[in-house]
């Protein structure tokens, strides 16, 4: 019995090593100076200083891709968030057949490969004649972002009571009084949920970004990796920078947990 | 004078939902300061009359006037009513205050006004000390009630409630009664009431309407409504009752159960066929032979708190329920008699099904959409005529795929020797159907037509 419990206690170790070895090694290996990983050289904080300071071309360019990257996907997610909070809400009031079809459409461009996404998007704006640019990656990050949208505040609307819109038009809300004050309030978690979720796909994203971004420069992290990666080694700055990245998801998400944790508590307290 | 007093008109109100009819001319006046219940199974229509006043749906004919205004084109937001949901629907994000104070604030009325209003109506309410809670953190009745304080405190003209009580468990329901009644009094305001639970409509309401399958059925005082029902609807759907199939011999005297009695009723014409209605308590025991109008055997005697409920076999084969304070035993032979006064006489709403149908040759003629055998004789070719087909004529089959038309039982009555069923077939036309054969609601049956079953007239 107890061994049975040690083996099943060394295997989820073992997973959990599996899982975040690489995210350790590059976080150990970025306070040291080597250009090639595994290399170490001694402590050092220089690649965190180069990182802020633009010392090298490389690491300023690094620094300008995670700005635009940033910029993107902060755009792409607000606008997204607006558009699949009000697609859901259409989509939770239709009935039937129509419901079911629409439902089915929205799932399409989450199954659909990015590659596919992205490569149809550009052709649609070289056949519109668009000039692509920040505009053409936007619209298009909007476009795969918004279906996830839609998927997580679906459930908020399924839970909600069906009245409480109806109770504030008869308290005298005009709809959109109603909108704002009644459906937006209760639906909050899952907009949040949505936002986060298209964030972090906006944030990610090559094969789309690629596609859409025509000739005019823009580079957002991932596709700079890609370039640097071709051009003959990583950006030793790209190590600090992951480390600090993967620091802020893991702060968000504890603190996402810690106000789910506090609220269950206050209901169990009630 | 009495023109002004009326506040809701309600004239040739239909609604239907893909087709099919959920409101069917509702005419209906309500006076000022009435308590009005729509009372009815679900699927009467009763909610769907409470949404078009509120203006969440707009009717497909007719107009809703209040105060003498046409308000069928006002939306919800402007009409001076407010609404209590079945479900409360209070507003989960914000508290107790601001969930009554909600309507207040809209209007913009000073913050000030704001506060003392909610103060006083969370104390008619009996929710005082609730104002920062979380409404999520309430008991269903004390939702309600903030549910009630939400709505009055806009000073409605017109209280619109939603079954508000059918999520309370029973003791909180009888209690709410009593505390709505009241309400309603204190406030001297309209108070239009829902529900489908008939004891509640008899305590609270100064007038019921009676609804089902869209139409009103009987608009009367909670005495009215139980003591004079208008048919075997409301008669079944209002208390207990014998309901049994009669013959008005001449005015005041009908006989039913194959025997006669003298009855208050006349106007209904010599030999016409008509129900009777009976309450369980109106039927009275009697040792003395003189006053014994027919025997019977007591058949079963179940205790139910306050009466007893028997049932007995009739010398002439019917079936009878009787509610007395003392029980008979049961293998009991007893004599029993009714007063003329507790015997209710109500005009038959149909003798037979028919339907129009036309002849699509000799020996077919084609009704309900489906082609039937039966005896043209007499008629031509394309000749459209109405057929007719008695109610224990009708034949009721387990076995759909034999059948040539099916239906579901929508309504069953005990008639004291029979059952009369009515079944809803697929096309939505009813069919009636006598039957000593016992089926359930909902049922699924298949309905046979026999083709010397089929009587065709002109």
């Amino acid at each position: 019995m107890k061994a049975k419990k040690l083996v099943s206690q060394a295997y989820l170790w073992l997973i959990l090593l599996v899982l975040y070895a690489p995210i350790v090694f590059i976080a150990i290996f970025s306070f040291t100076k080597a250009k090639s990983l595994g290399n170490w050289t001694g402590f050092t904080f220089e690649l965190y200083r180069n990182l802020f300071t633009g010392a090298s071309s490389d690491s300023a360019a690094l620094m300008s891709a995670l700005k635009t990257t940033l910029l993107i996907a902060l755009t792409a997610s607000v606008f997204s968030t607006a558009l699949g909070t009000l697609a859901a809400i259409g989509i939770h009031n239709m009935k039937g057949r129509s419901k079911n079809v629409i439902q089915f459409v929205n799932n399409i461009p989450m199954l659909n490969p990015d590659i596919i996404t992205g490569v149809s998007l550009f052709l649609l704006f070289v056949f519109l004649h668009f000039s692509q640019g920040y505009l053409t990656v936007i619209l298009a990050h909007i476009t795969f972002c918004t279906p996830y949208v839609v998927l997580s505040v679906l459930p908020k609307l399924t839970q909600m009571n069906p009245n409480t819109y109806e109770a504030a038009l008869d308290l005298g809300a005009t709809p959109s009084q109603a909108l704002w004050k009644v459906l937006i309030p209760q639906l909050r978690s899952g907009m949040l949920s949505g936002f986060i979720l298209a964030f972090t796909m906006s944030l990610d994203d090559f094969a789309v970004t690629f596609f859409t971004r025509g000739a005019v420069g823009l580079e957002t992290l991932s596709t700079y990796i890609y370039a640097d990666s071709r051009k003959g080694g990583l950006t030793p700055e790209l190590k600090p920078m992951m480390t600090i990245i993967f620091l802020a998801v893991l702060v968000v998400l504890l603190l996402l947990n810690l106000k789910n944790f506090r609220k269950e508590k206050k209901k169990a307290d009630v | 004078m009495k023109g002004n007093d009326v506040i809701i008109d309600i004239r040739h109100v239909s609604k239907a939902y893909s087709g099919k009819k959920v409101l069917d001319d509702i005419n209906l006046q309500i006076k000022k300061g009435e308590f009005v219940t729509f009372l009815g199974p679900s699927g009467c229509g009763k909610t769907t009359m409470l949404r078009i006043l509120a203006g969440f749906l707009a009717p497909d004919e007719g107009v809703v006037l209040l105060d003498g205004k046409d308000i069928s084109g006002t939306p919800a937001h402007k009409r001076p009513l407010n609404t209590v949901f079945q479900k409360y629907a209070l507003f989960p994000h914000l508290d107790v205050y601001d969930n009554v104070a909600f309507g207040l604030k809209l209007k913009k009325v000073p913050e000030d006004k704001i506060a003392q209003r909610v103060k006083k109506v969370l104390k008619l309410v009996s929710m005082s000390d609730y104002e920062d809670r979380d409404v999520d953190s309430l008991s269903g009745g004390q939702q309600q009630r903030i549910a009630i304080a939400r709505a009055i405190v806009n000073q409605p003209e017109v209280l619109l409630l939603d079954e508000p009580l059918a999520a309370l468990d029973l003791k909180m329901r009888k209690d709410m009664q009593i505390e709505l009644k009241e309400m309603h009094q204190k406030l001297g305001i309209t108070f239009i009431y829902v529900t489908h639970d008939q004891e509640e409509a008899l305590t609270l309401s100064d007038t019921i309407v009676v609804m089902n399958e869209g139409r009103i059925q009987q608009i009367g005082t909670p005495t009215d409504i139980y003591n004079e029902p208008v048919n075997a609807f409301v008669a079944d759907f209002i208390g207990e009752s014998n309901i049994l199939k009669g013959r008005m011999m001449r005015d005041y005297r009908v006989a039913f159960i194959k025997h006669e009695f003298d009855c208050v009723d006349a106007g209904f014409g010599e030999d016409v066929p008509v129900d009777v209605v009976v309450r369980p308590e109106d039927i009275y025991f009697t040792t003395d032979p003189a006053r014994c109008q027919f025997k019977a055997k007591v058949n079963s005697c179940t205790f139910k708190g306050v009466h007893y409920e028997m049932w007995v076999d009739t010398d002439t084969g019917y079936e009878l329920m009787i509610q007395d304070y003392d029980p008979y035993e049961v293998g009991s032979e007893v004599m029993l008699y009714i007063d003329p006064d507790d015997i209710q006489v109500m005009k038959k709403e149909r003798t037979e099904n028919t339907y129009p149908a036309r002849v699509v040759e000799e020996g077919k003629v084609e009704l309900l959409g489906t082609k039937f055998a039966c005896n043209t004789a007499g008629f031509a070719e394309g000749d459209e005529v109405t057929a007719a087909i008695r109610f224990e004529k009708v034949e009721l089959l387990d076995d759909v795929e034999e059948a040539d038309l099916v239906g579901n039982v929508v309504f069953i009555l005990y008639m004291g020797d029979h059952y009369h069923l009515t079944v809803k077939m697929e096309n939505g036309e009813n069919i009636w159907v006598d039957t000593n054969d016992i089926w359930d609601k909902g049922d699924l049956v298949g309905i046979r037509l026999a083709a010397k079953n089929i009587h065709l007239k002109k």
